[in-house]
C-alpha cells in the first residue's frame, strides 16, 4: 500500500478520512506529486503568463487585497431603519482561513455609529469608590506596561439565525459572522484601577463609550482583575475606529457588547448600573418569562466554514473541511466531524495555534461521493464543555436570541450546493 | 501560571484590598487627578436607587409634547413601536409563544429609561434634551405603559421609587463569587 493510499482511510461515515492528511507525515505524499512533474529537455524560452512580461505596480502606502477577491467584504450588513450605524457588519468566515481576522474583516456592532476620535482631546477617566480619581490620556497609557494577547470576540447575538423555526437560505457569514479574533494589546487595567486606589466597597466597574450613545455596561471587577485589557493595538496597529479607537475595553472570552470601544469612563460602583443594554438587551428571556443577566461567557462553538453555502464543490473527489471553534472558557481540547448527519463522527485536526479564549482552526480530509452529505462539526473546550446539538441549545431557550451555540449542519446536494439545514 | 499572570492577580489582590496607590515599580502613574467637580461633568452614571439623577422634573402631559415632537418618528404613535423598538404594551408575554420585550413588559428598573434617553436619545441629536424633558419622556413612557397616572411627577426622588411590573422577572447568571 502506498503512503497516499493509507492516507485516504475512511475514520468515519460518507467519507471522513483519517485527519493525518494534516500532519506532518502527510506531506510526503505531496512531495511525491510535485517531483513526479519535473521531467522533459529544458526549453531556450520557458513560458512567461502575461503578468511576467514587465514590472508590476509600484509600491503603496497601504496594501489592498487582490483585485480578483470581491468577497473579502464585510456582508451581510443590517442596520436599524433609519440609520446606517446602528446595527451589524459580519466577517465573512467562508472566505477566510487560519485564526486571524484581517482587522478590515473584522465585524462590527455600533449602537449609534462609529465616532471620530480626535486622540489628542480624548481621555480615559476612572473614578467612583476610588482613592484618586484620575484622567489618562492616550500618550500616558502608551508608557505604561502593557500585554498583547491572540483572543476572539464575539456578539452575543451571533449564530442567533439557528433558533429560527425553519432553517433560513443563508450564508455562514450571515449565521456566524460575529465573530473574530485579533491579537489585542494594551494596559490590564489592574494597574490603573491600582494607581487610582480601589475602595473596599468597590466591586462593579461602570464602562461608558464616547460614541453618541454612550453605550454603558456594568463589569464585575474580578473579571478586571483576572484579564481585562484598556487595548490600544489590534493585530500590530492602532485599534480601527471601527473597534474603537483609540482605546477599548477588551474582556477575553466575554461577549463582545461588554467590551466597551471608545472608552471614556470607567467609574467603580457597590452595584451594577443596571444600564439599557444590559437589562433590556443582552439579557437572555427564557421560555419560563424569567430573564438571565449578566450571562457573560460565550459558550464553546465552532463552525464549518468550507464546505458552506456560497462555496460549491466540484465533482466527487477529496475536499477539505475547514472550520473554527472556540470558547470563553479556555482552550479547545478537541473538535469532531460528521458527513452524515451526526450518524458518526471523526476527530478533525487542530491547526498549530490553540490559544485560550481564542478561534483554533480545525480541518479534515473527506472523500465526496457525489451524494447526499450533511456536514456537522462539534467542539470541547478544556474545562470538558461540549457544544451542544441544536435542540439542546434552544432547550427552555427558543427566544433567548443571545448565546445560541448548538451545532450547525450544511447539507450538500448532489451538485454540490450548501445549505443550513436542522439535522 | 506565568509570573506576569501572577503579578497581575497579586496586584488585583492588593487593588481589591484597597492598598495605598502611587503605582507599582513598572507603573509610569501618569493618570492625572480629577476633581469632584470635573468627575460630575463627566459621570452619565445612574444607579437603580436613583444615585446620579440630576435636579429636573415632569409629566406625562408634559411628556406627550416632548415624545411626539421627539420620539414618534421612530417609535410610533403612543409608543407602540415602528420603525423602531416598541416601547408599550405586551405584559404578560414574556412566557408565551411570542414574547413582546417592552419598556413596561421587560425593563427592570425606571431610571433605566431616563438614564437611557440621556445617554442616546433622541438618536440623531443625543444630549439636546433638559432633564426636565427626561423626566417628563419617563413618565410618559410609565403612563403608557399603566405604571404611573398622567399627572405623577417624575423626578430624583419619585422615579427610584417606581416599581416596574417585571421587576422580578431576572435572575442574575453571574456565579456569586465573581459578583
Amino acid at each position: 500500500m502506498s503512503q497516499s493510499d493509507s492516507d485516504l482511510i475512511p475514520v468515519a461515515g460518507n467519507g471522513l478520512l483519517h485527519r493525518r492528511l494534516f500532519l506532518k507525515t502527510g506531506l510526503a505524499a505531496g512531495t511525491t506529486l510535485l517531483l513526479a512533474g519535473t521531467t522533459g529537455s529544458a526549453a531556450e524560452k520557458p513560458q512567461r503568463d502575461p503578468w511576467m512580461r514587465m514590472p508590476g505596480a509600484p509600491m503603496s502606502p497601504i496594501g489592498e487585497p487582490s483585485g480578483y477577491e470581491q468577497n473579502l467584504v464585510r456582508a451581510p450588513i443590517g442596520s436599524q431603519p433609519g440609520t446606517a450605524g446602528t446595527g451589524v457588519s459580519r466577517t465573512p468566515l467562508q472566505y477566510l482561513d487560519g485564526i486571524i481576522t484581517p482587522s478590515r474583516l473584522h465585524f462590527e456592532r455600533h449602537h449609534a455609529g462609529i465616532p471620530d476620535i480626535d486622540p489628542d482631546l480624548h481621555r480615559l477617566y476612572l473614578h467612583g469608590l476610588v482613592e484618586r480619581p484620575l484622567a489618562f490620556d492616550l500618550a500616558a497609557l502608551h508608557r505604561y506596561p502593557q500585554v498583547s494577547r491572540i483572543q476572539f470576540l464575539e456578539c452575543s447575538g451571533n449564530s442567533a439565525a439557528l433558533a429560527a423555526p425553519r432553517p433560513v437560505a443563508e450564508t455562514c457569514a450571515a449565521i456566524h459572522g460575529l465573530i473574530s479574533a485579533s491579537e489585542w494589546g494594551g494596559v490590564p487595567l489592574t494597574v490603573l484601577l491600582e494607581e487610582a486606589g480601589v475602595k473596599p466597597e468597590g466591586k462593579w466597574l461602570v464602562a461608558d463609550g464616547a460614541d453618541a450613545a454612550v453605550m454603558s455596561r456594568s463589569i464585575p471587577l474580578s473579571k478586571v482583575m483576572d484579564d481585562a485589557l484598556v487595548a490600544l493595538h489590534q493585530n500590530g496597529e492602532p485599534l480601527r475606529p471601527a473597534n474603537g479607537y483609540p482605546m477599548r475595553l477588551f474582556l477575553p472570552g466575554w461577549e463582545g457588547n461588554a467590551s466597551v470601544k471608545w472608552l471614556r469612563s470607567l467609574k467603580v460602583t457597590d452595584q451594577p448600573a443596571m444600564t439599557r443594554d444590559e437589562t433590556a438587551k443582552y439579557s437572555d428571556l427564557r421560555d419560563d418569562g424569567v430573564a438571565e443577566l449578566f450571562t457573560f461567557p460565550m459558550g464553546v462553538k465552532s463552525v464549518i466554514t468550507s464546505p458552506s453555502p456560497g462555496l460549491s464543490l466540484h465533482g466527487p473527489g477529496v475536499y477539505q473541511i475547514s472550520g473554527i471553534a472556540w470558547s470563553g472558557q479556555g482552550r479547545i481540547r478537541r473538535v469532531e466531524i460528521s458527513a452524515d448527519g451526526g450518524a458518526s463522527w471523526a476527530e478533525a485536526a487542530l491547526d498549530e495555534h490553540v490559544l485560550p479564549k481564542c478561534l483554533t482552526r480545525f480541518r479534515a480530509a473527506w472523500r465526496w461521493n457525489g451524494g447526499p452529505a450533511v456536514l456537522m462539526s462539534r467542539a470541547e473546550d478544556e474545562t470538558g464543555s461540549l457544544q451542544p446539538d441544536r435542540d439542546a441549545a434552544l432547550r427552555g431557550r427558543t427566544h433567548a436570541f443571545y448565546h445560541f451555540n448548538g451545532v450547525q449542519a450544511w447539507q450538500i446536494d448532489e451538485t454540490g450546493a450548501s445549505s443550513n439545514v436542522y439535522a | 501560571m506565568s509570573m506576569r499572570k501572577g503579578a497581575w492577580i497579586l496586584i488585583g489582590t492588593w487593588v481589591l484590598l484597597g492598598g495605598p496607590g502611587g503605582g507599582a515599580a513598572e507603573s509610569p502613574a501618569l493618570g492625572e487627578p480629577l476633581t469632584s467637580r470635573s468627575v460630575s461633568a463627566l459621570d452619565f452614571t445612574i444607579l437603580p436607587d436613583g444615585t446620579g439623577l440630576p435636579e429636573g422634573e415632569g409629566d406625562a402631559i408634559t411628556g406627550l409634547a416632548v415624545y411626539q415632537a421627539q420620539c414618534r418618528l421612530c417609535h410610533g404613535d403612543g409608543g407602540e413601536g415602528g420603525p423602531n423598538d416598541r416601547l408599550v404594551g405586551g405584559r404578560g408575554s414574556l412566557a408565551s409563544a411570542e414574547p413582546v420585550k417592552t419598556v413596561g413588559s421587560y425593563w427592570p428598573y425606571a431610571t433605566t429609561i431616563f438614564d437611557y434617553i440621556r445617554r442616546a436619545m433622541p438618536l440623531y441629536a443625543p444630549g439636546s434634551l433638559t432633564a426636565d424633558q427626561i423626566y417628563a419622556l419617563t413618565a410618559y413612557l410609565l403612563f403608557e405603559n399603566g405604571i404611573v397616572d398622567e399627572d405623577t411627577v417624575m423626578n430624583a426622588h419619585t422615579l427610584p421609587k417606581v416599581r416596574m411590573p417585571n421587576r422580578d422577572g431576572f435572575v442574575w447568571a453571574l456565579p456569586e463569587e465573581v459578583r
